[in-house]
Parts: C-alpha cells; sequence; structure tokens
C-alpha cells in the first residue's frame, strides 16, 4: 500500500510510446505540469529519429523504471506504438512484465489523469484505470474503505457529518485540466471524502466531465474526519480562481 | 537434393531472406504505396540487411535453429520498426521460442510455423481475410499441417508446401477489403490491391523453402 504523505515519491512511472519524439516529449511535458514528482519517460520516434516506434527503446524504458523500484503504465498514441509496447512487454522477464499495463485510452487525457493518479499515490491498476480514462480513479488506496453517499446532504441520521459549501468557480476556464489536476490532488491530501457537485473530486477526469465553466456554482460536499478543512481548502482554491483569474 | 533444418539451413533462410527482400524491395514499397504508407519495402530491407551484418559479426556460431530466429527478432523490431516490426519480431521471437533444436523434425517444422502464425495473430488481433499476414500465414500453416500427415514428406518438403499455400494466400488477398491496420482507413478502396505484408510473409516462407534446396 502507498503512503501517499509529504515526501513519499509516487510508485507509479508512465512510459508514453509515440510516434514521434516531439510529440511523446510534449505530452510528458503537459503532465509533468500536473504531477510534478511522477517519472514519465517519453519514448518516441522510430530508431533513426524519424516518424514510427522503437519497441527496444520502449524495452529499455520498461527495464530503467522498474530497476528503479517503480511500476509502469505504458500508454501509446497509434495502432503500432500499442504492437511496440506489447511487444516490449513480452520481452521482460515475468516478474517485471507484471509490474507494467499497456493501457487502450485517450493518449494525452490519459497521460494526464494516469500521471495525477500516480501523484497522489495510486496504485498501478489504479493508475491504469485513470489512464483508461474510465474511471474514477484516485482514492488513495490507504484511504477510507467506506463509499460515501453519492449526493450531498443525502447521509443517514447516524452517518457521517456531512459538510458542505456553495462557491462560484472564479477563473474563466473553469474546471478544465490544470485546476481539476490541482483540485484532484488537493482534496487526496486531505482524510475526507469529498465530491463536487457529486462527483469524486480526487478523480481529475470526474471533474473535468462536469464541464464546469466559469461564473458557475458548485457544491463542495465532504465526509469523514478531515471533511470541514477539506472543504474549506477546495473553496479557497475555487474563490482564488487558481490563481487563473 | 534436400538438406536437413538444422542451424546452417536457418542461417541461410535468413541470409536468403534478405537477398529476396532486397530484390523485391520496389515491389514492396509499390504495393504498400497503394494501401498503406509506402515504407514496407524500405523497411524490410533496412531489417534484414541488419539482420545479415549481425549474423556475420556473430563470434560464437548459433547452436540451435532457435537462436538464429532469436537474432533475427531482436534485430527486426529494433530495426524495422511500425507495425511491421513489431509483427515480424514477434513472429520470429515465438518460432524461435518453440526452435531450441539442432534439428527440426517434421512436427517441429510444423510447429514453427504454427508458432510464427501464433505471433502474428497475437500481435496484430487480426484473423484470417482481413487483408494481412495473417492471409498468408495461416493457410501455410494448415498446408504444413495437413502434409505432415502424409507419409514419406521431409521436413523441407513441409516448407514447399507452405510457401506454395502462403504465396495462394497472399495473392487471395487482391479483392479484400481491408479491416485491420493502415490499409483500413481505405475501406473500399482497399479493393483489388495485394497486401504487402502478406506479399512479405510468402517471401519469407518461400525462402525457408529454397534454402532448404527444394523450392
Amino acid at each position: 500500500m502507498s503512503d501517499t504523505g509529504p515526501g513519499r515519491a509516487p510508485d507509479v512511472a508512465l512510459v508514453l510510446v509515440t510516434h514521434s519524439a516531439t510529440l511523446a516529449r510534449g505530452c510528458a511535458e503537459v503532465a509533468e505540469q500536473m504531477a510534478p514528482d511522477v517519472r514519465i519517460l517519453a519514448v518516441g520516434g522510430n530508431p533513426d529519429g524519424g516518424i514510427g516506434t522503437d519497441t527496444e527503446a520502449v524495452r529499455a524504458a520498461l527495464v530503467q523504471v522498474i530497476a528503479e523500484g517503480l511500476g509502469a503504465v505504458v500508454l501509446t498514441d497509434l495502432g503500432s506504438a500499442v504492437m511496440a509496447a506489447e511487444l516490449a512487454v513480452e520481452l521482460l522477464a515475468p516478474e517485471a512484465a507484471a509490474r507494467v499495463r499497456v493501457v487502450d485510452g485517450p493518449f494525452v487525457e490519459g497521460a494526464v489523469a494516469a500521471a495525477v493518479a500516480a501523484q497522489i499515490g495510486a496504485a498501478l491498476d489504479e493508475v491504469a484505470e485513470a489512464a483508461r480514462g474510465l474511471a474514477a480513479v484516485a482514492r488513495p488506496p490507504d484511504g477510507p474503505a467506506n463509499p460515501t453517499p453519492d449526493g450531498p446532504a443525502s447521509s443517514p441520521p447516524d452517518g457521517p457529518a456531512v459538510h458542505s459549501a456553495a462557491v462560484t468557480l472564479r477563473n474563466p476556464l473553469g474546471l478544465h485540466a490544470r485546476p481539476a489536476a490541482v483540485l484532484a490532488r488537493m482534496v487526496a491530501g486531505f482524510d475526507a471524502e469529498v465530491r463536487v457537485n457529486g462527483v469524486n473530486a480526487a478523480s481529475m477526469l470526474e471533474l473535468m466531465k462536469l464541464g464546469a465553466s466559469g461564473g458557475r456554482e458548485l457544491t463542495v460536499t465532504a465526509t469523514g474526519p478531515a471533511a470541514e478543512q477539506a472543504v474549506g481548502a477546495v473553496v479557497a482554491a475555487i474563490s482564488a480562481g487558481f490563481g487563473e483569474a | 537434393m534436400t538438406v536437413v533444418l538444422d542451424v546452417d539451413w536457418a542461417i541461410a533462410w535468413v541470409r536468403l531472406t534478405a537477398v529476396e527482400v532486397a530484390a523485391r524491395r520496389d515491389e514492396l514499397v509499390e504495393l504498400d504505396r497503394q494501401i498503406g504508407d509506402g515504407d514496407h519495402g524500405e523497411n524490410l530491407d533496412r531489417g534484414f540487411r541488419a539482420v545479415v551484418a549481425r549474423l556475420d559479426a556473430l563470434e560464437e556460431p548459433p547452436t540451435t535453429v532457435g537462436e538464429v530466429l532469436r537474432l533475427v527478432a531482436t534485430t527486426v523490431m529494433s530495426t524495422v520498426g511500425g507495425a511491421a516490426g513489431a509483427l515480424y519480431g514477434t513472429a520470429y521471437l515465438s518460432a524461435s521460442r518453440v526452435t531450441a533444436v539442432p534439428v527440426l523434425d517434421s512436427s517441429g517444422t510444423v510447429g514453427l510455423l504454427e508458432a510464427a502464425l501464433d505471433g502474428v495473430v497475437r500481435r496484430g488481433k487480426a484473423r484470417v481475410g482481413e487483408k494481412t499476414m495473417v492471409d498468408a500465414w495461416s493457410p501455410a500453416v494448415e498446408a504444413a499441417r495437413r502434409a505432415a500427415g502424409r507419409a514419406g514428406l521431409r521436413p523441407a518438403e513441409l516448407l514447399v508446401v507452405a510457401a506454395e499455400a502462403a504465396e495462394a494466400g497472399a495473392v487471395a488477398t487482391d479483392p479484400l477489403m481491408a479491416t485491420k491496420g493502415r490499409a483500413s482507413y481505405l475501406g473500399e478502396r482497399s479493393r483489388g490491391h495485394r497486401d504487402p505484408g502478406a506479399v512479405s510473409s510468402a517471401l519469407i516462407v518461400r525462402a525457408a523453402a529454397s534454402a532448404a534446396g527444394v523450392g
């Protein structure tokens, strides 16, 4: 289980495999901005540096991150990159291959979501789920085991206390990728289950799917020991416009 | 005059493949230009030149057929690039895993072809009839399997039967509509063109037979 406390490096690295070195590097830059502590390797282009993929370079990247004690989630851009990645995994020793997930998901969104999940301490399979763009990743693995009720103010009389607050989105672009990543990471730092308009605030993709633009009022709810502080921090960040407004 | 399918045969197969790929490079380029991105001939030629260079540089001769095929696999996957590099890399790698012997008997010969097909299918997830390499490898395997059941055929002769089936399979891709790989972007317009991957696959199987002195 991951310890998500401060100073603990993420356990899962990302390997981005694309037909172009520039594309891989650029995607890595975007993801790194949201998840500064996550190891992200960009493997793009064919062995001559042209457009294509390089199985050996992918294998070398995987060997490297596994040697560092990390698991690896591999994201790919087009068809043959998936093949190169799968073949690279097949070339690894079984115990190393067991620590790799090749994911077929949206490349940029998947990479960013996976990076954020890794940053907040998600385990290998959870990071892979985030990369697939499916899921609500992102409770840290050692977070509270009990799911919270879906909507605000729906907790049973004897259930955990729900803290709630309304806040208006100030920055014009609203909950786009960067603020969503900021919120998801912030929320993961509290011992609380936090929701924004009913979705899991620890999931960057769920937050983005709200499509909340500037001027919209959001309802922040939380349960758990640090619920009150979590709501306060989220409201403060949203009120401050994430430094954009 | 047929030879046994030993390490020397495997090396001859690989070298002959390189010669044939170079000789038919322009044909493969042209086929791929019609329904792909036009680099199949060039990429394969580069890859098999690299394979030959590595064979020439070996200090210790390989002791099993599988060692030769593994050298092809690792070289091709790092020099051919793209889908073809991954597909052929996987095919040779799969084949190398079932040929860790100095000489192939009949079942070993069929096993080599089956493993190559398995590799292509596993990596590309294509089935027969989708205008891919599978359309050459699959009939080759079936023909070799059937022939292995007939008395008196030697391993080398199984390769001839397989090569003929692979070539017929490649020709039979002409009217097919591609539903996998780059050519699938063309949809209906992919009909009337021969699949370059099926052609290069048939070339490889034919080279195996020729290297055994029978094709």
